[in-house]
């Protein structure tokens, strides 16, 4: 596999992987998202429902949150998960936990970590782990690490110094048993960079494992509230000077635009695509514009969208929305409000996505008051091509100089 | 009390189903319905969309199955969203944005079923709205107005709609009240050149009444029958004598649509019958707790059993979900809580019923039904003799023997 840059501007790097995946060729481009899945599946659908969508990334994100129970099927499938899952054709990375969840502290040890499925904890030591991505074969799969630092508020030294330690041991123990299984030399090790909110520890973290002979590094324990990360987006570029120019770098937990555009510029090339999950989740669609030239027609009709929306966001944060822990943010829109019963305007105008070319705002409105499951199918489909078009104009911005621009407009929307 | 004939419409109502086959030994007919979004080929099986949705999966899906009618439910379409926003969005085509055919029955099933505070008068159905509380009557005049509204290609009567298992006077009562109601439905239909107006043959499992009602039904020109009152918890015995005498004495010219019947064997032993059209909520409903329909049953995916079965849920299925998943894969999706989970198994059990259709129309085409029910029921039961015996007399009673 093979990263090159096609240029940096303001820490930004814009460029393709090539010779991705077993058959080494496949490519991605940076920056870039992964595409989010539960349990091998994108959530709500079904592989005619996905290939509806346009721009999905070449890379998929698998979790061993909710793979690692099945080790033994997948042990006597011997295939690997991606034909187990029907997208034999994907590239697959694996994380260890769902971005989601939140996971319980208070598990990992010297000799092994633990991930949460449905049936409940599976701990497992380094070579459990390594026997499970050998029965699993993806092509990119993260290390067993110890990421409980960013569960806590706040972190003692002491515990980061140890979440260092516990990973760059069992980066080495994973290297090891890589060396001896020919299944596992095809996968490549994301090495993780840990070490809590301690700047001493996070550049000792990516120094250290930028000596292994890792294809890439997740930047872990950067996720939390939009506070946190502010503070924490100056170690990130710390932490990213330390690392190669020529392997890619993966975030954890960061998947809201306005933050997702702070990551690029401190070096992050890749993300996790749960936002839009999370949106579709709590009923409401992705609208914000990220249309960073629009005609002087279009700019007019936008802007007068824009003021609408942002004249409701205060009224939407109040309103309550059932089963749903995080606030409706301001670059969507509550489809379960009453204003949108009569609505016969597609989610977005001007979207190609299949909802927006079938369907009408009313329509969503009427599925989610009477609990239909296919809210959820046309709510994800319409959310995951918004997502990815957006990541499409950033790589548009960066070819064309025009990041500021596209910076400036997601600010304005992320009141 | 014979119901009056006064207000039967004057002009002849279209014909709308042709008959392509017949079988020289039962009842059974390959035929076309001609409707206003197009060609209906019968016997078909008709998927339940009740609130302007086939559950979780798309229009589009559900065309590339081949699905060219299914049905919306008049009850809970007219509460939510309404009949008014409906026709702003160019009526329940519009608003789901499904090309092909729809059917509405006329919301008297829900609301005897539904509400437990509904009441049965001369006038209507008397009930109270479970999300706002507002007190409402469904007429036979309300309910055709709001299928006008939804803009179906076949509406259905309102008719007073008795549990199969009630006996004694009420029965009677609710077979002279549908006849009533189906003259007062006629006259309120606004556009009988777009929508067919079907009446639904009462009269339990009582066979002179039954008989009584499917007399003065048939005097009223209406392009369909169904066949009502039954699928309940009657007994398969009773079940299938009432639909034979019904087909036994409706126009060969015309649909009949038996409501609510499901099971891949009643379809078969049904279609034996006479029957053209069906419905019911089960293909849909069980792909929803992890049941998948196979000629041989159902597969309980969720079961342990199939946590290393690597195979499709059926090697014949050409539903996408049989070409692209194993049944291993769908037992460790239907454990977790991802809803992708249940819309695989909804497309594989509209695909079963939808093929099963298909596979019973060209046998009579091909003039060998007989044959087909013969090894339909073989692979379902393990051999023809071992079919429950109301089939067997059933199919009995009209020519096919089994074994």
């Amino acid at each position: 596999m093979k990263l090159s840059l096609t240029k940096v501007v303001n820490g930004c790097r814009l460029g393709k992987i090539k010779n991705l995946g077993k058959t080494r060729d496949h490519t991605m481009d940076i920056p870039g998202c992964l595409l989010y899945t539960k349990t091998g599946s994108a959530p709500h659908l079904t592989h005619h429902t996905l290939r509806n969508i346009h721009g999905v990334p070449a890379m998929v994100q698998l979790t061993l949150s909710s793979l690692a129970e099945h080790h033994e099927v997948l042990t006597e499938y011997k295939e690997g998960v991606g034909k187990f899952i029907g997208m034999p054709e994907s590239l697959l990375y694996c994380s260890l936990h769902d971005p989601v969840s939140p996971c319980p502290a208070g598990y990992v040890t010297n000799k092994s970590a633990s991930v949460w499925g449905v049936s409940g904890r599976v701990e497992m030591t380094v070579s459990k782990f390594m026997a499970i991505q050998q029965a699993l074969q993806p092509d990119w799969f993260q290390c067993l690490s110890d990421g409980e630092v960013s569960c806590k508020e706040a972190t003692s030294i002491k515990r980061a110094r140890k979440s260092v330690d516990r990973s760059l041991l069992f980066l080495d123990n994973c290297l090891r048993l890589q060396e001896e299984s020919e299944v596992l030399q095809k996968s490549v090790i994301i090495g993780v960079i840990e070490g809590g909110d301690v700047m001493e520890e996070r550049l000792r973290s990516a120094r250290e494992t930028a000596k292994r002979p890792v294809g890439g590094f997740l930047l872990d324990g950067f996720q939390g509230n939009p506070t946190t990360l502010e503070t924490r987006l100056r170690l990130l570029s710390s932490v990213t000077a330390e690392l190669p120019e020529d392997k890619p770098r993966l975030i954890s937990g960061i998947s809201r635009p306005d933050e997702v555009l702070e990551c690029i510029e401190r070096g992050v090339d890749l993300f996790e695509s749960f936002f839009p999950y999370q949106v579709t989740e709590r009923g409401c669609a992705l609208t914000f514009s990220f249309d960073y030239q629009p005609n002087p027609e279009e700019t007019l009709l936008q802007q007068n969208g824009t003021q609408e929306e942002i004249k409701c966001v205060d009224h939407m944060k109040k309103i309550e929305t059932t089963g749903c822990n995080q606030e409706i943010t301001s670059f969507e829109i509550n489809l379960k409000e009453k204003k949108y019963q009569e609505d016969f305007n597609p989610l977005v105008r001007g979207c190609s996505c299949y909802c927006c070319k079938n369907h009408t705002r009313a329509y969503i409105h009427h599925l989610l008051v009477t609990n239909e499951l296919l809210a959820g199918v046309l709510l994800m489909m319409h959310n995951f091509e918004h997502y990815f078009g957006f990541f499409h104009s950033i790589r548009e911005a960066l070819k064309s100089d025009k990041l500021a621009q596209l910076k400036e407009l997601i600010h304005r929307q992320a009141s | 009390m014979a119901g009056a004939a006064t207000q039967v419409s004057l002009e002849s109502a279209p014909r709308i189903m042709r008959l392509v086959a017949e079988c020289s030994r039962s009842r059974a007919r390959a035929g076309e319905l001609r409707l206003p979004h197009g060609t209906v080929a019968t016997p078909v099986f008709m998927p339940v969309g009740t609130q302007a949705t086939m559950k979780g999966i798309t229009t589009e899906q559900l065309d590339a199955l081949g699905c060219r009618i299914c049905l919306g439910n008049t009850y809970h379409l007219g509460l939510r969203p309404g009949p008014e926003l409906i026709q702003k969005a160019n009526g329940l085509h519009g608003f789901m944005n499904w090309p092909h055919n729809l059917l509405t029955d006329s919301g008297g099933f829900q609301m005897v079923s539904l509400v437990s505070l509904s009441e049965v008068t001369e006038e209507g159905v008397r009930f109270r709205s479970p999300y706002d509380g507002n007190e409402t009557l469904l007429s036979p005049e309300k309910s055709v107005q709001i299928q006008n509204a939804l803009g179906s290609d076949i509406i259905m009567q309102l008719d007073d709609v008795v549990s199969s298992t009630v006996t004694g006077p009420r029965v009677e009562e609710a077979m002279y009240r549908s006849i009533r109601w189906l003259d007062r439905c006629i006259a309120a239909h606004q556009r009988p050149d777009k929508q067919n107006l079907f009446a639904i043959i009462q009269g339990g499992l009582d066979a002179d009444l039954r008989a009584t009602c499917l007399e003065e039904m048939t005097k009223r020109d209406v392009p369909g029958f169904a066949i009502g009152g039954l699928s309940g918890g009657e007994s398969k015995a009773q079940f299938w004598r009432m639909v034979a005498l019904s087909t036994s004495r409706l126009p060969k010219d015309k649909p009949r649509y038996l409501m609510g019947v499901g099971y891949a064997t009643d379809l078969v032993v049904c279609v034996a019958l006479g029957c053209d059209m069906f419905d019911c909520v089960f293909p849909t409903r069980t792909a929803r707790f992890g049941s998948a329909l196979v000629p041989t049953g159902n597969l309980q995916l969720r079961k342990k059993v199939f946590e290393k079965d690597f195979g499709p849920i059926d090697p014949e299925c050409t539903c996408p979900t049989c070409q692209n998943h194993s049944r291993a894969f769908l037992h460790a999706l239907l454990h977790s809580d991802n809803t992708a989970a249940l819309h695989h198994l909804t497309v594989h059990n509209i695909a079963y019923q939808l093929q099963l259709m298909s596979a019973v129309r060209t046998s009579i085409v091909e003039k060998r039904f007989p044959d087909f029910v013969r090894d339909f029921m073989g692979t379902m039961y393990g051999d023809p003799t071992l079919c429950p015996t109301w089939a067997t007399d059933a199919l009995a009673s009209v020519g096919i023997t089994l074994g």
